[in-house]
Formats: structure tokens, C-alpha cells, sequence
């Protein structure tokens, strides 16, 4: 018997902290649960850098400079499925604090002012991608199919919302795994 | 009759003191038992002999079919939380009221995994002035709740609403407008009686650990107002 075939999963951090993946991560042994039915394509996991066609595309954290938003179309071009993890990719979250300080007054406080700093100077190469005014959650850019609040989500919201997806089901979360923080 | 049940009331009860009163849950934020209605968040509307109202401010009668639980009410509710969420900055991950907080327990109660709508990020000043009340405006929804302590319970008149739309503000009662000039007290009703995080004590943010707080286990239809919750009636 041939074994069914495995989900493709893409994954990525763009404005957000990584906690969203650590608690990915913090399934513990059911990763390997996990790999038996999926397969990740892009994703911090591999180090993949682009994606191919995926069924479940995974995105933590907001919209905060031009690669955000290129590694966004890249996800919803290649993914049937598209999911917004994590507060700061459904509201901003965290980054979005910003969103009313200006942009040089922040520059300015990071790398100018910032409590040890000597002769600081502002990142100017062109190779940094160009920052916004403002911080935008993700589905104000692409639509977005599932959302998955939390700032992480727990590890167990995690799981059951995926596995809910891989067997096809409406992905439904317990009360006690839905919190914004 | 609510929902098919018959609920008891007494004379001149409003429809959400009635339910309340029977242990019925219906959405609110705007609303506080011990406070005149203000029927201004319109998240306890119901429809009442098939009209559209909010249960706060109308009247139970006899005989009359009141429907609260229906998909289209809560599918409304869901939509205005929504809007109160992108039309403030609601940043629950930092908010000390977080798990304890009325606008965040009623969007865990509806279901509400996203604000939906686009995110206005209004610009609005904190006032840290006062050394014991700190005036969060970013998390103000307007309800007036602490306008009708500081008015009707404390008698100070502390606080109003400024300006229209989503110029609309919580603004303070003193020449300089800074909550440090008024004589707002960390005893009065007014400083404690905020549903979100606008209003809120300081040096007792995060003293309950997560997981112990409000409304991390108990939906807020189990816990209806907050250290409220036994039913007020019987």
C-alpha cells in the first residue's frame, strides 16, 4: 500500500518575533506525528528560500517593509491554503505599537539615541528592503483563509488547528485556546 | 419570553436587567448593573416583537417574543466588536488588562478570530499624569461608563467625551486637562470601573499570572460583570 500523500507546508516570519514558530515548535513529540503527514516546503525550519506550490501556507507576524510584502504574494500565489498566525499578522501586534511615532523619530531613538550608543549611525545600504510608515496586519495586503490568534498561539491550538486542516475538517478552536495574548 | 423562555420581571425592569436577573446572558459592554443605561455600544440588541432594540434600554413587557441568541444578532455583535477593535489600538499582548478585560471576553465569546476590518491606528494621547490612574485612550471604547461613575456615584464630573466620529475621545475635566489637576481618587468608582484597559491602577498591572485571570477559563456569559457572579436576583 502506497502511503497517502503528504501535505506541502510553507512557512515564515515576517514582522513578528518567532514566537509564533517557537510554539510550533513546543508540539514537542507530536512533530513527528506531524512530519508523517506533512512535509515542510519554505520555512525557517529547511532554510528553503522560496516556495513552490504548497496546500498550507503558515505566515507569522504583520507587513512592515517591501520584502514583507513580496514574501507574502510569493505564499498566496503558491498556497491553496493561507494562515495568518500569530496577533501581529492579524492586527500588527507588537510592531504596530509604532504605527503613530514617526519613522525617523524611531530611527532616530534605535540607533541615535538608544541608552549605550556612541556615534551610532542609521542602516542606509540598498540592499535593506525599505521600511513602512506603518505596520500592517497581513490581510490587508492578501486575502487571507484561517486565522489563528495568540501571541504565540499554544502549542496546542497549533496542533489541533493543523490537524483539524489535514483531515479536511473546519478548523475549530476550544475556548480555552482562543486568547489574543 | 427570551429565547423561547419565559423570563420574570418586575415592573419597569429593563429587558437585559430581567434576563440578567434569570441568569441570562446577553452581550454588552456599555452596560453595568449599577449604572443608568446608556444604550450607546448596541452590542445587547435583541429584536423585540420583531423590532430591532437595545436591551438595555428597553423595557420588558408582558407577552412580548424577545430573540437575543440568533445568528443574525450575533453575527451583528461580532462585526461592531470588530470595528471597536480596528478603531482603536487594542494591543491585548501588552495591555495589563488582558484576561480580565469586557472587550476582549466578548470577542472570545463571539468566536472573533480577526478584527476583519482595516485598522484606523488612531493616534490618541496617554495621560500617565496622576500617580495612581493611568489613561490609556488607546484602549477607550467610548462607553461612558467611568463619565457616569464620576458623575452619578463620585459626584466629581471627571470625565466627558470630546470631539465626533473617530476624533471622539475621552477627555478630563480640569484646566489643563491632565488627570493629575482633578481629584480623581484610586477609591472612586470611576478608576475602577473601566471594561478595557483605558482606565486602570498602576503598579497592579500582570499581578494575576496568566491563567488565573477572569476570564481565562469562564466565558464571560459565565461571569457576567467582573467579582460579579451570582445572578442579582434570588
Amino acid at each position: 500500500m502506497t502511503e497517502p500523500k503528504k501535505l506541502k507546508v510553507a512557512t515564515c516570519s515576517l514582522a513578528g518575533c518567532f514566537g509564533c514558530h517557537m510554539s510550533l515548535l513546543d508540539i514537542d513529540e507530536k512533530l513527528f506525528e506531524l512530519v508523517k503527514v506533512v512535509e515542510f516546503d519554505r520555512s525557517p525550519i529547511t532554510d528553503i528560500k522560496h516556495c513552490g506550490p504548497c496546500d498550507i501556507g503558515i505566515v507569522e507576524g504583520g507587513v512592515c517593509n517591501a520584502e514583507n510584502v513580496h514574501v507574502l504574494k510569493e505564499f498566496r500565489k503558491n498556497c491553496r491554503i493561507l494562515v495568518a498566525m500569530g496577533a501581529c499578522a492579524i492586527n500588527g501586534g507588537i510592531p504596530a505599537m509604532r504605527n503613530n511615532v514617526d519613522l525617523w523619530d524611531c530611527f532616530q531613538e534605535v540607533y541615535h539615541y538608544g541608552i549605550g550608543l556612541e556615534n551610532g549611525q542609521i542602516p542606509n545600504d540598498p540592499e535593506l528592503p525599505l521600511p513602512f510608515d506603518k505596520v500592517h496586519p497581513i490581510n490587508e495586503v492578501v486575502r487571507i483563509d484561517y486565522f489563528l490568534p495568540g501571541c504565540p498561539p499554544p502549542a496546542d491550538a497549533i496542533w489541533k488547528f493543523l490537524t483539524d486542516l489535514a483531515a479536511g475538517r473546519e478548523p475549530k478552536l476550544d475556548y480555552e485556546m482562543l486568547h489574543y495574548d | 419570553m427570551l429565547d423561547g423562555k419565559t423570563i420574570p420581571f418586575e415592573e419597569g425592569e429593563t429587558i437585559m436587567e430581567a434576563a440578567a436577573a434569570a441568569g441570562v446572558y446577553i452581550p454588552h459592554l456599555c452596560h453595568h448593573p449599577e449604572f443608568k443605561p446608556h444604550g450607546s455600544c448596541k452590542l445587547c440588541t435583541v429584536s423585540i416583537g420583531g423590532r430591532l432594540g437595545a436591551a438595555c434600554t428597553n423595557q420588558a413587557a408582558e407577552g412580548v417574543k424577545v430573540e437575543s441568541e440568533t445568528a443574525a444578532l450575533n453575527a451583528d455583535r461580532l462585526a461592531l466588536t470588530q470595528m471597536l477593535f480596528v478603531e482603536g489600538n487594542h494591543v491585548c499582548p501588552s495591555c495589563e488588562k488582558s484576561g480580565n478585560c469586557q472587550l476582549q471576553a466578548v470577542a472570545y465569546h463571539l468566536g472573533m478570530l480577526t478584527p476583519h476590518f482595516t485598522h484606523f491606528y488612531p493616534a490618541r494621547d496617554v495621560d500617565a499624569s496622576h500617580p495612581d490612574v493611568l489613561l490609556e485612550r488607546n484602549r477607550c471604547i467610548l462607553c461612558e461608563l467611568c463619565v457616569r461613575a464620576s458623575r452619578d456615584v463620585d459626584g466629581k464630573n471627571i470625565f466627558g467625551i470630546g470631539g465626533r466620529g473617530i476624533k471622539a475621545r475621552l477627555i478630563v475635566n480640569s484646566a489643563s486637562g491632565r488627570l493629575a489637576d482633578t481629584n480623581l481618587s484610586v477609591r472612586d468608582r470611576a478608576a475602577e470601573v473601566c471594561p478595557t484597559g483605558a482606565i486602570i491602577l498602576k503598579r497592579h498591572g500582570f499581578t494575576v499570572p496568566i491563567g488565573r485571570r477572569l476570564y481565562d477559563h469562564h466565558d464571560i456569559a459565565e461571569v457576567p460583570v467582573a467579582g460579579l457572579k451570582e445572578p442579582m436576583r434570588d
